[in-house]
């Protein structure tokens, strides 16, 4: 059986998964493998999933050391800094020309990048 | 004005009871030339074609460069030199210095190393690049760096490994590795490079020079090309400590495109260099020492305490119990961190694309697989990992837990002491391809640098010696924002010493 989850969102990677109910398992199969470079968008080689699988798992291994660690009643840190929500003024301002920011596309169409599409 | 010709005998250091040095032009530092081009005894352009002959005399061998641009160079030493005819006093006025290839320059192909940035031309300077060009700097050229920083050796360049200039069989350290290799081998002044868990400090250490990591929000990280948001700070790398003062001072401040930059004053850098720590209360946490470590490095380390002692410094004992985690901490957070920021990479915008793809999903996979090179992959499935459902409490956050005890850490040893010496790092430069094929071997050459970053303090690597020929660096680690302080404590012990004076055989 598997339970619901969503992944954090960053970018276009926001999904729906299913994920096995035996958790912190260390040692990485190919099928996790493959789903986790799925959710990164990263296709990789019948080779590469083999390596990654092996890598992965000795260093989770060895992130495994954490847990001697009790930080129960410990905060996270996400930043060592202390501003928070800067905000600027709400007003217009100069912004890079589209030629400029469109120079580097590899395929542009007038004023906009060109991709496939993404709707049927 | 009477040029000087190569080689001329240059008195540049009267406190050196008159020795009189021979010197190449290119061996010169910062501050040095400044002084020179300042008395008009040497002309920019003098100084220019002196390190672009010097690039291309052991280019071939150090491979410390993607990128030179000899022509732009000369032209703007011209310039510069006319420019100062005019009255113009600008500190780095006509002096050439290299640029990691991880910081955006307007106008000069960006590609962080990796192939996925091939041809990248950036429309804007990152705000340390800008500020380094309006003191006048004139740029040679972009320097190799492990791909998007992730490194140690900059064996995981997409391009090609630079050699260290110690011994060109070894790596110079990453992942500013051509930076470090760069200002070592003379072939600039100085460089800029960044470090997310030592990237400054390590290849320092390996290469014989001063590298300096500033505190989180001293310099502005815009057009520094994300790596770990929370982690990443623009450096500066130097022949000595005056000279990444002098750098630090320049690029540091508030930056409104960065709203992590500090709103804090910059202080006069230069004024905080005296050669004096009597009575400072200098931190040494035990933990540092560790089984496994050269005895060369600890004794070099032990015998520059010994150093200050003799200049006047109290040493205490410190204990900083979590050090031992800053790496699986470093090495769930900084992949997190990354696998969100290299989503950017997505072969739409600018970069490499897959030339033939079926659909949108297509041109994603496609080009991120033959884009990014293995390390890169990866930092990506290892953050990915460690953020998705199911796992984000067992790695992630609990990394965040740790990182606040190891920031405790810190705050507890600044409490009792102003600043701490430790290791750069456990070995001098190692073989190239000595560590590729074990990914935690190579992690674990940053044990003694990484703890900094997850800390957001501040920290300077200097050379404290030498084994078989390798340099040895030591690390100075200060409290936030208390940069003045580190170079202070670093600057006492070069002056004290002569470590940094020595050249590589090339």
């Amino acid at each position: 059986m598997g339970v619901l989850f969503v992944i954090p969102s960053f970018r276009c990677y926001n999904v729906f998964i299913t994920w096995p109910e035996e958790m912190n398992v260390v040692r990485l199969s190919r099928e996790q493998v493959l789903h986790i470079a799925e959710l990164a968008k990263l296709g990789l080689t019948e080779e590469e999933t083999d390596r990654f699988a092996e890598q992965l798992s000795a260093i989770l291994d060895y992130a495994e050391m954490l847990n001697r660690l009790d930080t129960e009643a410990i905060p996270p840190t996400a930043q060592t800094i202390y501003q928070r929500n800067v905000t600027r003024a709400d007003e217009v301002r100069s912004s890079l020309p589209p030629e400029e920011i469109l120079a580097n596309a590899p395929r542009r169409e007038g004023n906009y990048f060109k991709v496939k599409a993404i709707l049927e | 004005m009477r040029p000087v010709a190569r080689g001329t005998i240059l008195r540049l250091r009267p406190s050196w009871n008159n020795v009189e040095v021979v010197l190449e032009l290119y061996e010169l530092t910062i501050h040095g030339a400044q002084r020179l081009l300042r008395a008009k005894k040497i002309s920019s352009l003098e100084l220019t074609r002196a390190v672009l002959d010097r690039i291309e005399e052991v280019e071939s061998r150090v491979r410390a460069y993607l990128l030179t641009m000899p022509e732009a160079a000369l032209k703007h030493a011209e310039e510069a030199d006319r420019q100062r005819a005019q009255g113009d006093d600008r500190p780095l006025l006509g002096i050439p210095l290299a640029i990691k290839d991880i910081l955006c320059t307007k106008g000069v192909e960006t590609t962080c190393g990796s192939r996925i940035l091939k041809g990248f031309i950036p429309p804007y300077d990152a705000t340390a690049v800008a500020k380094l060009r309006a003191a006048g700097m004139i740029l040679l050229g972009k320097t190799n760096t492990d791909e998007f920083a992730m490194g140690s050796s900059t064996e995981n360049s997409g391009y090609f490994t630079t050699h260290n200039p110690w011994d060109l069989s070894r790596v110079p350290g990453g992942s500013s590795g051509g930076s470090a290799a760069a200002v070592a081998a003379d072939e600039c002044l100085g460089a800029l490079g960044s470090d997310t868990g030592g990237s400054v400090r390590q290849p320092a250490a390996f290469c014989g020079i001063a590298g300096l990591k500033p505190t989180y929000g001293r310099v502005s990280r815009y057009g520094l090309v994300a790596f770990a948001s929370s982690l990443d700070q623009v450096g500066p790398l130097g022949k000595d400590v005056t000279d990444c003062a002098l750098l630090l001072g320049l690029i540091a401040g508030h930056d409104p495109q960065d709203s992590t930059s500090a709103e804090l004053p910059v202080p006069d850098y230069l004024a905080a260099l005296r050669p004096d720590v009597r009575g400072m209360r200098l931190g040494v946490p035990k933990e540092y020492f560790v089984e496994g470590m050269q005895p060369e490095v600890e004794q070099a380390v032990r015998a520059a305490l010994d150093v200050y002692r003799d200049l006047g410094a109290e040493i205490v004992e410190v204990s900083m119990p979590h050090t031992e985690y800053a790496l699986p901490v470093y090495y769930l957070l900084a992949p997190a961190e990354a696998s969100a920021n290299l989503a950017r990479y997505d072969g739409i915008r600018y970069g490499y694309s897959e030339p033939d793809p079926q659909d949108i999903w297509d041109t994603y996979r496609r080009t991120r697989q033959n884009g990014f090179g293995p390390e890169v992959k990866r930092r990506i499935m290892l953050g990915t990992y460690a953020l998705s459902a199911g796992y984000y409490d067992a790695y992630y956050l609990k990394a965040q837990k740790v990182r606040t005890l190891i920031k405790q850490d810190f705050d507890r040893a600044f409490e009792n002491c102003q600043a701490l010496i430790v290791p750069t790092t456990p070995t001098t430069a190692f073989r190239i391809g000595e560590k590729t094929d074990d990914p935690l071997k190579m992690y674990l050459s940053d044990i003694f640098t990484l703890s900094l970053n997850l800390a957001g303090v501040c920290g300077i690597s200097i050379p404290c010696g030498f084994a078989k020929g390798l340099p040895i660096g030591l690390q100075v680690l200060g409290n936030a924002y208390d940069e003045a302080t580190i170079l202070r404590v670093a600057y006492a012990y070069e002056q004290a010493t002569e470590w940094h004076l020595r050249k590589p055989p090339l």
